[in-house]
């Protein structure tokens, strides 16, 4: 089961996503990578039904870089996160909804750190810590993508700290 | 530009029901029947990279079983499924029959179509890409394509995995189909980066041997592919069940040797054996 999970501190927000894509019984990937970046301080980390997660945040992450390119500025990740729930909620209703779990993290320069929670059903919160998936055992550090987005943007981290708090 | 036309005496499946109408006794009208619905065909596909080595060439390596299968009977015992696209790309495909020889036509025809616009060849991904895009408004119908495409470009090997679900996979060991979990275990055993081109057919050539030994969707024959920076080649189709008796007659040697049964009477081989359990304390 896919797992997320993002935590919101003073001045940065820390998430981490398992490697694992799977098809049915069989792992077919071990380095699979989850995070969409948005923009130079929002990330989208998307878990979901197969083709459906890859489509809804390409589908986000290019409107986002088109709302860039138009105005010149970027969308802050509050906005981004209403535009998402917004198209989320939108093909709820229609012939081919999408099945996707969302985190949406972000550092906004006047507003801080903000992480967002959203679920296939359109929902979104804003929230300091949150989780999607079976959230029991968080096993095998190593195999997690762990990335930080703080003032300075978004940072991967090489080696997860094992005794970190 | 290429086109797969499969063998005309035996077509993949739906073909030869129309055939056997023109005997009409009453066994080849059951099958005929049978074959009208086009059907799941599940199979055995295995692909591996192997990196580029200073001694060999490194590439691609594309295998796959030859078993048309539908509902439980063989259709056709000697299909392609390992599909050379351009000189630098080759794709397997497992799901139904009908769809994937379709499907690999679109993409050949669009791969073709986009060379020509921009006037340089699209890449492994970017072809899988526009795949997994194609398959998209198909998504929740009965459409079942299983595609990976092996190939090189600029430098590098890449394996793509293709799925009708929206499944779209970059990877180093790519397995598909019914036979793919006894694929996989002989690939996680033996796959290493350094490989040389030598091992990684072999390690191929096993994989689908064992998956077609224990799947009943696969079997019959093994194709291989090895594709390089300078384009694809393809090894003669090997009909497994020549390995099958070989490794029996191996086998009933090993054993034969083992115990010695023509030198030893029968008093002296149970007493050998009660005197060893003996000994372990058993």
């Amino acid at each position: 089961m896919e797992y997320l999970i993002g935590i919101r501190g003073q001045d940065f927000v820390l998430v981490a996503s398992d490697n694992v894509a799977a098809s049915s019984i069989i792992q077919m990937k071990h380095d699979y990578d989850k995070m969409f970046k948005l923009s130079e301080k929002i990330l989208l980390l998307c878990v979901g039904e197969a083709g459906d997660t890859v489509q809804f945040a390409e589908y986000i992450q290019k409107n986002v870089q088109l709302y860039k390119m138009r105005n010149g500025y970027e969308l802050s990740p509050e906005a981004a996160a209403n535009f998402t729930r917004k198209n989320l909620a939108d093909y709820l209703r229609s012939r081919t909804p999408y099945h996707v779990n969302l985190l949406l993290a972000g550092y906004d320069d006047t507003e801080g750190p903000a992480l967002y929670y959203m679920d296939y059903l359109g929902a979104l919160v804003k929230a300091p810590f949150a989780a999607h998936g079976y959230g029991r055992f968080i096993l095998n550090l190593p195999s997690f993508t762990v990335r930080l987005i703080d003032k300075n943007g978004i940072q991967d981290m090489k080696m997860p700290l094992l005794d970190a708090k | 530009m290429l086109s797969v036309s499969p063998d005309k005496r035996v077509p993949l499946g739906w073909g030869s029901g129309a055939q056997n109408k023109r005997n009409g006794d009453r066994v080849s009208k059951a099958v005929s029947r049978h074959l009208e619905r086009p059907t799941k065909v599940l199979r055995g596909v295995v692909l591996i990279t192997t990196p580029a080595n200073a001694s060999q060439m490194g590439g691609v390596i594309a295998a796959a079983d030859t078993r048309a299968s539908c509902a439980g009977l063989v259709a056709c015992p000697s299909a392609r499924k390992v599909t050379p696209i351009h000189s630098h790309l080759v794709v397997t495909s497992s799901g139904s029959g009908a769809d994937c020889v379709l499907w690999e036509r679109v993409l050949a025809r669009e791969i073709r179509l986009y060379q020509l616009r921009h006037g340089r060849r699209l890449s492994v991904s970017g072809a899988g890409k526009l795949l997994a895009l194609m398959l998209h408004p198909f998504k929740g119908t009965e459409v079942c394509v299983a595609a990976t495409l092996c190939g090189w470009d600029e430098g590098d090997e890449v394996v793509c995995y293709v799925c009708s679900d929206g499944l779209r996979l970059n990877g180093e060991l790519i397995s598909v189909g019914s036979g793919s979990p006894y694929a996989y275990s002989v690939l996680d055993a033996g796959w290493r980066w350094s490989m040389t081109v030598n091992e990684a057919v072999a390690l191929a050539r096993e994989a689908v041997y064992r998956a077609t030994h224990r799947d009943a969707y696969s079997g019959n024959n093994v194709d291989l592919f090895h594709i390089t920076a300078r384009g694809w080649k393809c090894r003669r189709r090997e009909d497994l069940k020549e390995e099958y008796y070989k490794e029996n007659r191996r086998g009933k040697e090993m054993m034969r040797e083992y115990l010695n049964i023509n030198s030893m009477k029968r008093h002296t081989l149970k007493t050998l054996i009660f005197r060893s359990f003996e000994l372990l304390g058993l």
